[in-house]
C-alpha cells in the first residue's frame, strides 16, 4: 500500500513538472531520461533473462526510419507509420529470434548475431541514401511551418510539454510491462531457461515460444521508442539511432542502473545523461567523446565490481527481496 | 623421500581428507587403496598441489611443498598422472608426450627420454601421430603413464590406472607398473582394485573416509581381515 | 557485348588480397577465444593503437616505416596482455557475458581516448604505392604486400603453435586446463601469452591495413563486426574456418561492393552470415559449439 502511494505522489509531482515553469532544456533532458528509460527497460526485458542483444540499435533504428521515411515519402501519418514500423521490426525479431531459439544459439553466438543484424539495418540504411539521406541523416518534413502549435495528424508538436506527457506515459506504461512479465508465468519460464535450458524444456517449458515472445515484445516496444524519438528530435542519422554505438550504448545504461530491477534501466539513463550534461557543463563546451571516455571506463569498473548496477547494487545492501534473481552463470 | 605429516584438505565446506600421514622412500613403491570417495584421488591432488591443504605438511626430500606453485611441483620431481588419463584429445600421442616433458630440464634431454618411452610402450611407437583421444582405454592409458615419465620424475604418482579398462589391459598395466618399479622409479599410486595392486607394491595404506585406517606391508595387508571387511565382493 | 567482365575478375582478386588480412585478423580474434574462451570485443580498436602507433612514428617522428611496424605490433602486444591482465581476468570466472560487456566497454573507452587525444580526423600514411598493371586490372601494391605478409604470419603462426613447446602449450590448455600445472605450465602465464600474441596480430594487421587505409577513432567499427562475424562463421576458435570464412566474405565484400553500391557488399556479407548461422550455427567448420 506504502509504494503504490509512493508512485502515485511521485507520479504526481512528475506531471506536475511542465507546469512549474521549468525551463525548456531541462525538460528538454527530462524528456530524454523518459524516452531512453523507456527503450532501456525494453531491452532489459531480455537482457535480465539472459538474452543479451547487441543489436538492439536495430529495432530502434526501423522505428524511427520507417515512420520517417513513410511521412516524408508518401505523407502517411505516423499514427500508422509507428505501427508499420513496430511491425517491421517485430518480423525482424522473429525472423532472427527463431532460427537462434530453434537451434539453441545463445550467449556469444547470440550476441554475435544481433551485432551483426544491428550493423546490417545501419548499413541498409547508408546504402538506401537517395531514400533515407545515409550517413548525412534525416529529418521529418514539418507540419508546423504555418506557425500551428501542433499538428495531430504529423504527430508534431510545438510545445515540448506535449512531448514530455507522451514520454512520461509511455515510460510508466514500459514500467507496467516489465512488472507485468516479471509476475507472469513467463518469468518463470525464463529463469528456467536462462539456467538449464535443457531441463526447462523437458518440464514442458516451450523453449523457443517463452524466448521468442519476449524478444518480441522486446524489439516491438524499442522500435515504438525510436519512432517517438524521432518524433520528438525531428532528426534521425544512423548512428545516432542503430550501428553498434547504440546497441553498446543501451546495453551500458541498463548494466550501470541494473539490468534486473525494475528502476534499474532508468537509473541507468538518469545516470548516462546527466553524465553527459555535467561533462558538458563542467568542462564549458561539447568535448567531443569525453563522456563515452569516462562510460566505457565505468562499465569496465561496473562489470569487475558491481556486476549488478548501481541500483542493484543499493538494494542488494538494503536486502529487498523484490530483486529479480540474475541468470546463473554456467559452470565453465 | 616423501612424507605427510597430519594432512588435511578439501574443497571449500567438504573436507576429503583428515589428518592423513605417510611416507614413501625412494625406491619404494606404495599403494594407497580404499572404497570410492574415500579421497585417495584427492591425496594426490594434495601432493601435486593441485588442491590446497587446511592443515598438515607435505615434504618432498625433506623440502615442504606446502609453500610451492602447482606448476612448480613437477621442478621437484614429483609427476602425477592423473585420474582418467587426461590426455590431450587433440594433440597427438608425441606432442602428448612433450607436453610431459615441458619442464626445461626434460626439455634438454626430450630425444633420449622420447626413446625410453618407446622402448618401454612400443605400442604408442606405433601410434606415435594418432590423436591421442582416438585411441583405446588401454593404450590412453600407456600414453598418459610415458607422459609421466617424460620428466624423469623421482617420484611418479599414479591415479586408478586401471581404472574403466577390461581386465586383460589392467593386467597389462600393472606389468608396466611391475617394470617401471624394476627400473628403479619411486612410485605412489592409488588404485581400487587391490588384488592386483598389492601384487606389485612393498607396502600400502588403507584411507577410508579420509582417513588411514591401516597400513603395513603389501602381503600382510593383503591377507588382513580389514580388507577383506573393506571389499566384500569386490 | 562483353562475355568476360575484367573488372569483376578485379573484384575478385582483390576481394582474394582483401581475405589475406580480413583472415589474419580472425586468427587473433579466434587464438584468443580458442584459448581462453573470451571474445575481444575492443579487438578492432586495439588494431586501431596500433595504426595510430605507426602514423604517429612514421609522420611526426620520421621513424623507418618497418621500425614503425615493429613498433606497432609490440605496442599493441603489450596492450593485449596489459587488456587480459586489467580487464579480463577479474570476471573470467563470472558469467561469459561479463567479458563481452567489459570488452564493450573498453571499445567505447579506447575509442573515446582516441577522439580526445587525436580529434575526428582522418589521418594518413601519405604513401602512395603504386599498382600492379596486369592488362585492364590494377592491383594495388599496398594490398599485394599486405597479403603476403598477412600469408606468412600465418605460416609463421602455425609453425609455432605446431612445433614450439610453448605452441603445443597454447594448443593443449583449450583441450584441458586443469592438468597444465602438471607439466609444468602456469596457466595464468599462457593466457597473458597468448594475449599478447593475440594482440600481436591484431597489431600486424593495423600495419597492413595502415598502407591502405586512413585512421580515425571510429575505424574500429569498420574492421570489428566483420572480424567477429568471419570468426563466428568460421566455428568460433575454428582457425582454419576463420580463415576460410575470411575468404569468402571479402568476396562477398569486394564483388558485391563493385556489381551493386560498396555498403551493399557488406550488407550481403551481413546478411550471408546471418542465413549460415541458420543453416549451420556451430559456423561453417564448427565444432566449438
Amino acid at each position: 500500500m506504502r509504494r503504490d502511494l509512493a508512485w502515485v505522489v511521485a507520479v504526481a509531482v512528475l506531471a506536475a513538472v511542465p507546469l512549474a515553469g521549468v525551463g525548456k532544456y531541462p525538460l528538454h533532458l527530462l524528456i530524454m531520461i523518459l524516452l531512453w528509460s523507456f527503450i532501456y527497460t525494453s531491452w532489459s526485458l531480455m537482457g535480465r533473462f539472459g538474452l543479451v542483444s547487441f543489436g538492439h540499435g536495430a529495432f530502434m533504428g526501423i522505428g524511427a526510419y520507417v515512420v520517417t521515411m513513410l511521412w516524408n515519402h508518401f505523407g502517411v501519418t505516423p499514427w500508422i507509420g509507428i505501427p508499420l514500423g513496430v511491425a517491421l521490426a517485430v518480423v525482424v525479431a522473429i525472423l532472427i529470434g527463431y532460427p537462434c531459439f530453434r537451434f539453441r544459439i545463445t550467449g556469444h553466438y547470440f550476441a554475435l548475431v544481433t551485432l551483426a543484424l544491428t550493423e546490417v539495418v545501419r548499413l541498409v540504411i547508408v546504402a538506401l541514401r537517395d531514400q533515407t539521406g545515409g550517413s548525412l541523416g534525416v529529418t521529418p518534413k514539418t507540419a508546423l511551418a504555418g506557425g500551428e502549435p501542433y499538428s495531430l495528424f504529423a504527430l508534431q508538436f510545438a510545445d515540448k510539454a506535449v512531448f514530455f506527457y507522451i514520454a512520461l506515459v509511455f515510460w510508466l506504461a514500459a514500467l507496467w510491462v516489465w512488472r507485468r512479465v516479471d509476475r507472469s508465468m513467463a518469468r518463470y519460464a525464463m529463469l528456467a531457461i536462462s539456467q538449464e535450458e535443457d531441463a526447462a524444456a523437458s518440464v514442458g517449458v516451450n523453449v523457443t515460444r517463452t524466448k521468442l515472445v519476449i524478444t518480441v515484445l522486446s524489439a516491438a516496444m524499442t522500435a515504438l521508442g525510436g519512432a517517438l524519438y524521432g518524433q520528438y528530435q525531428l532528426y534521425v542519422n544512423p548512428d545516432t539511432v542503430s550501428g553498434i554505438g547504440i546497441s553498446l550504448q543501451i546495453v551500458f545504461a541498463v548494466i550501470a542502473g541494473g539490468m534486473y530491477v525494475q528502476l534499474g534501466p532508468t537509473v541507468g539513463a538518469v545516470f548516462t545523461l546527466l553524465l553527459a550534461e555535467g561533462l558538458r557543463v563542467a568542462v564549458g563546451h561539447d568535448v567531443h567523446g569525453l563522456d563515452t571516455f569516462i562510460y566505457g571506463f565505468l562499465l569496465v569498473i561496473f562489470i569487475i565490481y558491481m556486476p549488478n548496477g548501481i541500483l542493484g547494487r543499493i538494494l542488494e545492501r538494503r536486502g529487498r527481496r523484490d530483486t529479480a534473481v540474475p541468470a546463473a552463470a554456467p559452470a565453465r | 623421500m616423501l612424507e605427510l605429516k597430519g594432512v588435511s584438505a578439501g574443497y571449500g565446506a567438504f573436507q576429503a581428507l583428515f589428518d592423513v600421514s605417510l611416507r614413501v622412500d625412494a625406491g619404494e613403491a606404495v599403494a594407497v587403496i580404499g572404497p570410492n570417495g574415500a579421497g585417495k584421488t584427492t591425496l594426490l591432488r594434495v601432493i601435486s598441489k593441485l588442491v590446497g591443504t587446511t592443515a598438515g605438511e607435505i615434504l618432498m626430500q625433506g623440502r615442504r611443498l606446502n609453500e610451492v606453485e602447482p606448476h612448480r611441483v613437477i621442478e621437484l620431481g614429483i609427476a602425477h598422472v592423473p585420474e582418467n588419463r587426461r590426455l590431450f584429445p587433440r594433440l597427438t600421442v608425441e606432442e602428448n608426450l612433450r607436453m610431459g616433458a615441458f619442464v626445461p630440464a626434460a626439455r634438454a634431454q626430450f630425444g633420449e627420454r622420447l626413446e625410453s618411452a618407446y622402448a618401454l610402450f612400443p605400442r604408442l611407437k606405433e601410434r606415435r601421430n594418432q590423436l591421442a583421444g582416438t585411441m583405446s582405454g588401454g593404450e590412453q592409458q600407456m600414453c598418459a603413464i610415458a607422459r609421466g615419465l617424460m620428466s624423469k620424475p623421482k617420484l611418479l604418482l599414479l591415479d586408478e590406472p586401471s581404472a574403466g579398462l577390461a581386465p586383460v589391459i589392467v593386467q597389462r598395466i600393472f606389468e608396466v607398473v611391475h617394470r617401471i618399479r624394476d627400473e628403479g622409479y619411486t612410485v605412489l599410486i592409488v588404485e581400487q582394485n587391490v588384488q592386483q595392486v598389492l601384487k606389485v607394491v612393498d607396502r600400502a595404506y588403507l584411507l577410508e573416509v579420509g582417513r588411514i585406517k591401516a597400513s603395513g606391508r603389501a602381503a600382510e595387508l593383503a591377507a588382513s581381515a580389514d580388507i577383506r571387511r573393506a571389499y566384500v565382493g569386490l | 557485348m562483353q562475355v568476360f567482365d575484367v573488372f569483376l575478375l578485379e573484384a575478385v582478386l582483390n576481394g582474394l588480397l582483401f581475405g589475406g588480412v580480413l583472415a589474419l585478423l580472425a586468427l587473433g580474434l579466434n587464438l584468443v577465444f580458442g584459448v581462453i574462451d573470451v571474445v575481444w570485443i575492443c579487438y578492432a580498436e586495439l588494431m586501431m593503437i596500433g595504426m595510430y602507433t605507426v602514423y604517429f612514428l612514421y609522420t611526426v617522428y620520421h621513424v623507418p616505416l618497418l621500425l614503425a611496424f615493429a613498433a606497432g605490433i609490440l605496442v599493441v602486444a603489450v596492450c593485449g596482455a596489459l587488456l587480459h591482465v586489467l580487464v579480463i581476468r577479474p570476471v573470467l570466472s563470472t558469467e561469459p557475458i561479463n567479458q563481452l560487456l567489459v570488452t564493450g566497454g573498453v571499445l567505447f573507452f579506447l575509442q573515446a581516448a582516441a577522439t580526445l587525444a587525436f580529434g575526428v580526423q582522418f589521418r594518413n600514411l601519405g604513401l602512395s604505392l603504386p599498382s600492379l598493371e596486369l592488362g585492364e586490372i590494377f592491383l594495388p601494391y599496398s594490398r599485394i604486400y599486405a597479403a603476403l605478409t598477412a600469408l606468412v604470419a600465418m605460416v609463421v603462426l602455425y609453425l609455432f603453435l605446431k612445433k614450439t613447446y610453448l605452441g603445443t602449450a597454447i594448443r593443449a590448455i583449450s583441450q584441458d586446463r586443469q592438468i597444465m600445472p602438471l607439466m609444468g605450465v602456469s596457466p595464468g602465464r599462457i593466457y597473458v601469452i597468448t594475449s599478447a600474441i593475440g594482440g600481436a596480430l591484431a597489431g600486424l594487421g593495423a600495419c597492413l591495413l595502415v598502407l591502405q587505409y586512413d585512421v580515425h577513432p571510429a575505424i574500429g567499427l569498420t574492421f570489428g563486426p566483420i572480424t567477429f562475424l568471419i570468426c563466428v562463421l568460421g566455428g568460433l576458435g575454428n582457425m582454419v574456418g576463420g580463415f576460410v570464412a575470411a575468404f569468402i566474405f571479402a568476396q562477398f565484400i569486394s564483388v558485391g561492393g563493385y556489381l551493386f553500391h560498396v555498403e551493399w557488399g557488406y550488407v550481403m556479407a551481413f546478411v550471408f552470415f546471418i542465413v549460415m548461422m541458420f543453416v549451420r550455427p556451430q559456423g561453417l567448420l564448427g565444432g566449438k559449439g
